[in-house]
């Protein structure tokens, strides 16, 4: 029996420069609670990875232990995926790119994941300045084991329960760029535009590239007294500068700023971030200023946001140890394997 | 019936008795950070060069300079390369110990010493021989301290001198240490013919102690097992090291970086074909060695027992999610302050099921110089073939010590990288279970990250996941995981090193012992045959999992000695548990004074069960 059919015209699918669809660039549906950051925080990568065009295969997905570090389940199904142990993520994410220079490597963590367990790891990570880009999902507490105090929680601030936090918050940072961080932002979950260009800017950098996020957990700490809730955050945020990412295969736009309106950081690939002023010279390059004012907004109580630090020509820990071009994993067995004559001589030594 | 023959030397004041020939220990005992490894190196090399087999034990203490230090050297016309208890010749350097250990020598023995110790009212069952070491060294050199560093290099003149080593091997050893320092050489050289001289010119010989050329060390090559370790991985292809610096473990990490700059430069683009990474802790070198073991690389860390302590949750996370990997443990007393500088195999437990839930690892026991290298290089194949961390468990005495041994031989098969499949692989296959048995051995597929294919990615996690690697707590899943990691340890039962048996007519009795414990067994045979009567039949263990030949090995004797050198015996342990209602045969003989086992020591401990009196 003939179907009747119509033929209908298929609207062409969206695709980015590689040919690919969002949808290539999806992952799992989330479990996380409706409403949770750290979906928002997904939602940005898909995007930043997909508008820049990175091959998915080529992606390897880093996590520690939290409702932050299952989202890499929730993004790129097409890339590898490891969701390792607590706060021992950046070790992982480390020899992954030691083993395979070709990957382009996140890694999700969380607060609680990065700044209590894990800090070690972090700083080390940052000190080596291993190539990849690194999202703390910060929401000011342990999602996972139901809502205690992180160490990121704000002195004074309240959990649900009424318990106060009298410790001193960690910014996450001040800390990198103490530990010689070459990419340092801070962003809101809240605030897709500016993250996004953010998550861009890190796809183009050489080293490693933090991004602290702030993320509230909406079924424990998104509450009055909380200061780590979407209202607190949209109430206190301090934009740096807009952020533009020009990458490196357009065009960059010949837009005329008037003097002091507008900086361009060039990456090491060629892309360009374009800070645009908002009420305030800034200059990301500059360390000690960088500092200051985190300094400066934490005693005012600001949620300051945007490139708070970059070093664009940092060196990479692959350079630092003057590794071959060739990732370590695709050498042939005879590169890899001295020759007879080398174990004879080695043993001749030992006669 | 045959008594134990414990040699009793009366000592002769004007020469003439039976001489003793190639079977000696000399301990010299020095101050740490004294230089004084520089002449024991010398002097052991010198008597190697003479043809004799020759082994060199350092007991040193945890500490940089100041704190007493023994260097024992034996001689063994039979190769015996195990210690030996007895002191024959004792080098008094140190004030700080000289009096005990000149309390401990059996009677008859040599007394070497710096003069100013003045020793010689001590016993006086013992033979003296006051040498002004530090006299010499002063009319030799002005700067004093160069002063106290080659003084040392006159003990070695003034022993060879007694003993009869050729001052020609000596001087070929101290070139060989020097390399190309011309002046240290010349230096050196003058030293050690001082002691000699004043030996010739002041002390005639009053001791049986001889050494005599020999052609036993033709072609071979002295060796620590850290470096044999390192040797093996170079060769077995590794190319992601991470370590964190601890006794008696760095010098494997060092002596690889070594090599690695070496001879895996690359000489066309000085560029390295090799990671090495000294981690934070060594949580971090396992998780860095976890993620390059994931991405396919041959990855690897070594560390000493605390650093395994730390290594726990992360070997048990490789162990779910099937990550290959090697660790290197050079077993080492206990933890903390105290005696991380002796030796001991304590770390079996812990090694055969490190982490929580339930894990179990295969363990690599080399026994021997040839097998730190094979068994290192074979660990990469076995890592990768099965998908999980691997131990190569060494310890102090193996890593640490000197050891005459044969060339190792160069590897010749092809690696094993195990069952990865590439983008074609998939394309053909036409699916991709990451967990799923598809060939009943309990090893799955696993593909690398960076393949392009979409069967290719999938995500690694610990225990929940289903043989599709999906997200999973269902016990159906759990169950399945569990059995099939199982599965893959019978598997490798049959895949790791298998036992090497000797079995003597007549023998009722057994022994098995692994690893550097092996170093004292065939001593340890010869006596219970020559003293006892008492054939002895041998398992030496290579690996855990446990053999199968290990059943009936035990059921071929009437009683079986596992030694070891641990308090709990560890091995004899796992080995009941193995044999089940025929574990009652099993004896523990269990050494943990953190000294090197001696023969002695098994012997007497044998024969205090089987012969009570
Ligand atoms: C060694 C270890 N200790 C404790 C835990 C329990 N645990 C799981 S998640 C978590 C906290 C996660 O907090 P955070 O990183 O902030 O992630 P979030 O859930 O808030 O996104 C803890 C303590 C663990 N998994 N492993
Ligand atoms: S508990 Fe909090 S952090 Fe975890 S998923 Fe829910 S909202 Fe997100
Ligand atoms: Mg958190």
């Amino acid at each position: 029996m003939a179907l009747r059919t119509r033929a209908r015209k298929k609207k062409p699918k969206k695709t980015n420069r590689i040919g690919l669809s969002r949808s290539a660039y999806r992952g799992h549906p989330s479990t996380l609670c409706s409403g949770c950051g750290h979906d928002a925080i997904t939602n940005q990568i898909i995007r930043a990875f997909y508008e820049i065009g990175v091959n998915p295969y080529s992606v390897a997905k880093m996590s520690g232990i939290g409702c932050s570090s299952k989202t890499p389940a929730y993004f790129m199904n097409a890339s590898h995926g490891f969701n390792s142990v607590h706060g021992r993520m950046p070790s992982v994410a480390t020899g992954t790119m030691l083993a395979n220079r070709g990957l382009v490597c996140i890694g999700v963590s969380g607060d609680g994941d990065t700044a209590s367990i894990g800090l070690g790891q972090f700083c080390h990570l940052l000190r080596r300045n291993v190539p990849m880009i690194y999202v703390i999902e910060n929401n000011g507490v342990y999602g996972l084991t139901k809502g205690q105090f992180s160490a990121t929680a704000d002195d004074g601030a309240t959990l649900k329960t009424g318990v106060v936090n009298e410790l001193p918050a960690m910014d996450c940072c001040s800390l990198a760029i103490e530990m010689g961080c070459s990419y340092v932002a801070r962003s809101f979950a809240g605030d897709p535009k500016q993250l996004v260009a953010l998550l861009k800017g890190a796809l183009s950098h050489s080293g490693t590239a933090m991004l602290d996020v702030i993320s509230p957990c909406v079924t424990f700490n998104n509450h009055p007294g909380s200061t780590k809730s979407y209202s607190w955050a949209k109430e206190h945020e301090e934009l740096l500068h807009q952020i533009d990412f020009i990458p490196g295969f357009e065009p960059i736009a010949a837009v005329d700023y008037p003097e002091g309106e507008a900086m361009d950081v060039e990456m090491y690939d060629g892309s360009v971030i374009r800070l645009r002023k908002v009420d305030m010279d800034y200059d990301p390059m500059n360390r000690r200023e960088a500092v200051r004012m985190l300094h400066s907004s934490a005693a005012a109580s600001e949620l300051l946001t945007g490139l708070i630090y970059v070093n664009p020509v940092a060196k990479s820990f692959l350079d630092t140890l003057n590794l071959c071009d060739e990732p370590l994993v695709s050498l042939p067995h005879e590169k890899v394997k001295p020759g007879p004559e080398i174990l004879e001589q080695v043993m001749k030594d030992l006669m | 019936m045959a008594v134990a023959q414990t040699q009793t030397i009366v000592p002769q004041r004007d020469g003439i008795q039976a001489s003793v020939v190639n079977d000696l220990s000399i301990q010299v005992a020095t101050v740490n950070g004294s230089g004084s490894q520089s002449s024991n190196n010398v002097l052991m090399r010198s008597i190697f060069q003479m043809g004799i087999p020759t082994s060199g034990k350092n007991l040193f203490p945890s500490n940089i300079a100041g704190l007493p230090t023994w260097f024992t050297i034996r001689a063994s016309k039979r190769g015996y390369v195990g210690c030996k208890r007895e002191v024959d010749i004792l080098i008094a350097m140190n004030p700080q110990t000289a009096r005990e250990d000149v309390e401990t020598l059996d009677p008859g023995r040599v007394v070497l010493y710096e003069e100013r110790l003045k020793l010689s009212g001590l016993r006086d069952d013992l033979i003296y021989y006051p040498v002004p070491f530090s006299k010499l060294a002063a009319e030799a050199v002005r700067i004093p301290r160069l002063r106290k560093l080659v003084a040392n290099m006159a003990y070695v003149g003034s022993v060879a001198e007694f003993l009869g080593i050729e001052m020609e091997q000596v001087e070929v050893a101290i070139a060989k240490w020097f390399k190309t320092k011309q002046k240290a050489i010349d230096l050196n050289i003058r030293i050690a013919h001082m002691g000699a001289q004043y030996v010739r010119d002041h002390l005639p010989k009053r001791d049986p102690y001889r050494l005599e050329r020999m052609d036993k060390t033709r072609g071979k090559i002295i060796i620590d097992g850290n470096s044999a370790c390192a040797l093996g991985a170079m060769f077995g292809g590794v190319t992601v090291v991470t370590w964190y610096p601890i006794t008696p473990a760095s010098s494997l990490g060092e002596a690889l970086t070594d090599y690695l700059q070496q001879y895996r430069t690359d000489p066309e683009t000085g560029k390295a074909t090799f990671a090495v990474v000294q981690a934070e802790d060594e949580l971090a070198a396992l998780g860095m060695a976890i993620g390059a073991g994931w991405s396919g690389a041959r990855s690897m860390t070594s560390t000493s027992g605390p650093g395994i302590s730390l290594m726990s949750e992360f070997t048990g996370l490789a162990y779910f999610a099937e990550i290959p990997c090697v660790i290197f443990d050079v077993q080492r007393v206990g933890p903390s302050t105290g005696l991380p500088t002796r030796t001991a195999q304590g770390d079996i437990l812990s090694l055969h099921s490190l982490s929580h839930g339930d894990t179990a690892h295969p363990v690599l026991l080399p026994g021997d110089m040839a097998e730190c290298f094979e068994m290192s290089r074979q660990a990469f194949d076995l890592a990768e073939r099965l998908q999980q961390p691997v131990f190569v468990g060494s310890d102090l005495d193996l890593g640490m010590n000197n050891w005459m041994c044969d060339p190792f031989e160069y590897p010749t098969e092809p690696p094993d990288r195990g069952k990865v499949l590439t983008a074609a692989d998939l394309e053909r296959a036409g699916e991709f279970a990451r967990y799923r048995d598809l060939d009943g051995d309990g090893i799955p597929y696993r593909t690398l990250p960076g393949t392009e294919h979409p069967l290719a990615s999938y995500f690694t996690r610990g225990s929940g996941h289903n043989d599709s690697a999906g997200y999973s707590e269902r016990p159906e899943d759990y169950v399945q995981l569990m059995d099939r990691l199982k599965r893959k340890y019978d598997t490798a039962r049959e895949l790791v090193p298998q036992p090497v048996i000797d079995l003597r007519d007549e023998a009722v009795i057994g022994i098995i012992a692994y690893g550097s414990s092996d170093s004292a067994m065939e001593e340890c045979r010869d006596q219970l045959l020559e003293e006892y009567g008492i054939e002895i039949n041998y398992l030496r263990l290579r690996a855990l999992p446990l053999s199968p030949a290990l059943k009936d090995f035990v059921a071929v004797c009437r009683r079986v000695y596992v030694v070891e050198q641990n308090r709990d015996g560890q091995m004899a342990d796992l080995i009941q548990l193995e044999l089940g209602e025929a574990g009652t045969k099993i004896r523990k003989i269990c050494h943990y004074t953190g000294l090197p086992l001696d023969a002695r020591f098994v012997t007497e401990q044998v024969i205090a069960a089987e012969r009570p009196s």
